[in-house]
């Protein structure tokens, strides 16, 4: 049982936040059954964890975000947050949607004022419009507060829905692919407010991403889920950076090449060969976390070991 | 081209307006081979039928005759002889009753169905089979049960404008996107809030396209009503108009009717404009 003091098995149950215990979702199959998207999934997320999801397109990504938010049920097995079952949404974690759904009739000021207006009924207009200028501001968009959604690029679309999940400050952020529709500039730039916000108030995080390289930089933990359908968590990546690494010094860090080259692996091999060659003693309850790291060069044979 | 669309489109327009003008001017002088005629029938068709000109009117008599109407709009002289305005005001009255309260029960109506997939199902066999009905088939009914022709109007017109509004606010309330409902669900907006602030908005556009429709379709159906059942309005004075044979007047109605319906669809228009959003 000592061996397992690595894995998260062993984390107090306090300390996670979100426990994700045994989900699936099926779809009837057109051939009357059914098709499991993914089934038997178990990973958990600790308070002020940072947790990032890489899977193919289609694994089924978005759903298990969408369960964690509330917006739908798992088919089987439960979603456990703060201690109790996930029935529904809560203003305690704030989603960033892939499809940025911003309500096209108001304004960027409008969208976010609107969430701030749930978050904190009882605030007066002005509270209300000052607190949302503050996050419009914080990604970028001051100037553009009174355009309408149809009048903004996809890339400003994305750092308004940013801005509405920011503004109602969740114990929980649940972002589905929030930067992928930025150039790289402004990425970076709103990688680092993200992390920074995120270290700063403790919350806790669930990201969707394609990006191998934003995944190491921002997350702590990362969860690869194989391809669908039938998907599963392959394995949870200890990310081995030290936690007050920045973005431009990112890949001089040693183990870095380590990490980039054991997620890539498994993107381009791993997450489809997985299901056909499960190894021995994976067990699904506890997907096996690993911990890549730069082989050390002062004594090569200590790689074995590891 | 040197000068704008509009610019053209208004000569062709004008163009269009003065040659239509010029030939109904030409045809209504030429003269009428005088027709031997039972001197019955003569009598009946009035003074122009014998005396070899058209009795079809000419544009300066209907001009003559807009003017005559414009002088004084609102006189009364008894049941038979009201200014076109009083009559015009009697039917934009019964309109807006009938229009309104077919509003105040289709809106809601279209809600809740629009909401329950349940309601949906379980009123549309109805609806399916009313929508179909001319509102004046109802017009028996309604005269029977209500006893009052004006009253009976009004009914007419709530029955005829609440169809197209009450399945626009269903089907736009029922289409909202599921990603907007999403965002309301994560923000924990109460039922209330989240219907007026996300359902309402995001149907708008549907919603005031029915009732477009329906004020167009509500203007068509008075005439047809006061004409049948008489005594005031716009429709009742076409008919009056033609047992007096006073055809400039029938055209002048005509105009009067074809730009008052006009009026009505531009405001609705310019509401349905300020509510809708580029997606
Ligand atoms: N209503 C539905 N009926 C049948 N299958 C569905 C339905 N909705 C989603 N799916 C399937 O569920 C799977 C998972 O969808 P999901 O949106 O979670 O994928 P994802 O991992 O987020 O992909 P991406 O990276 O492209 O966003 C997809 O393969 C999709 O085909
Ligand atoms: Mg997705």
């Amino acid at each position: 049982m000592m061996q397992v003091s690595e894995t998260l098995s062993s984390i107090q149950h306090d300390e996670r936040f979100i426990s994700i215990e045994g989900i699936a979702r099926h779809y009837p199959a057109p051939d009357g059954g059914k098709t499991t998207i993914f089934e038997n999934v178990w990973f958990s997320v600790k308070r002020g964890e940072f947790c990032c999801v890489i899977g193919h397109s289609g694994c089924g990504k978005t759903t298990v975000l969408n369960m964690l938010a509330g917006l739908e049920l798992p088919d089987e097995g439960v979603n456990i947050v703060d201690g109790k079952a996930i029935e529904g949404p809560s203003l305690d974690r704030a989603v960033i949607f892939q499809s940025h759904a911003l309500l096209p009739w108001r304004t960027v000021l409008g969208n976010v004022a609107y969430a701030v207006a749930s978050r904190w009924p009882s605030w007066k207009r002005e509270a209300i419009n000052d607190h949302a200028r503050k996050y419009i501001k914080l990604v970028g968009l001051s100037g553009s507060e009174l355009k309408r959604p149809s009048e903004l690029s996809g890339g400003m679309k994305q750092r308004v829905g940013i801005a509405r999940a920011l503004s109602i400050e969740p114990k929980m952020m649940l972002m589905d692919e929030p930067f992928s529709a930025l150039d790289a500039l402004t990425r970076g730039s709103l990688q680092d407010e993200v992390r920074r916000i995120c270290l700063d108030t403790g919350q806790s995080t669930f990201m969707i991403t394609h990006d191998v390289d934003e995944a190491i930089y921002l997350a702590d933990k990362i969860v690869l889920m194989t391809n669908g359908p039938g998907a599963m968590v392959a394995e949870i990546v200890d990310n081995p950076l030290p936690r007050n690494r920045d973005r431009i010094n990112l890949h001089k860090l040693p183990d870095y090449y380590a990490v980039r080259n054991h997620l890539i692996d498994f993107l381009v091999t791993g997450s489809k060969v997985f299901r056909d060659n499960i190894p021995a003693g994976y067990d699904p309850r506890r997907p096996p976390l690993v911990r890549p790291a730069a082989p050390t060069p002062a004594s090569p044979s200590d790689r074995k070991a590891a | 081209m040197f000068t704008s669309l509009n610019a053209r489109a208004l000569a062709v327009s004008f163009c269009i307006f003065v040659a239509f003008l010029l030939a109904w001017h030409l045809a209504t002088q030429a003269a009428v081979p005088v027709q031997k005629m039972d001197p019955e029938y003569a009598k009946l068709m009035g003074l122009t039928a014998t005396k070899g000109t058209s009795a079809m009117p000419g544009p300066l008599d209907v001009a003559a005759k807009i003017w005559e109407h414009l002088k004084s709009p609102f006189y009364d002289r008894g049941p038979n002889d009201k200014g076109i305005g009083i009559q015009l005001a009697y039917s934009i009255a019964r309109v807006m009753a009938g229009y309104l309260i077919a509003v105040m029960v289709a809106l809601p109506l279209g809600f809740l169905i629009g909401m329950s997939p349940m309601m949906s199902k379980a009123l549309d066999p109805f609806i399916q089979i009313m929508k179909p009905v001319s509102p004046l088939a109802w017009m028996p009914l309604a005269l029977y049960t209500i006893k009052d022709s004006s009253i009976s109007s009004i009914f007419v017109i709530f029955i005829c404008s609440v169809w197209p509004m009450l399945i626009n606010t269903a089907f736009g309330v029922a289409s909202v996107r599921k990603e907007w409902i999403n965002v309301a669900r994560t923000l924990e907006v109460r039922p209330l809030r989240k219907a007026f602030t996300i359902i309402l908005p995001a149907a708008a556009p549907t919603i005031f396209t029915g009732m477009r429709i329906s004020i167009g379709i509500a203007w068509l159906v008075i005439v047809a009503a006061e004409m049948l059942v008489g005594g005031t309005g716009i429709g009742y004075f076409v008919w009056n108009e033609w047992n007096n044979l006073s055809i400039s007047n029938v055209i002048v109605s005509i105009l009067v009717i074809g730009v008052v319906g006009m009026i009505l669809d531009q405001i609705l228009a310019f509401f349905a404009r300020k509510v809708t959003y580029p997606e």
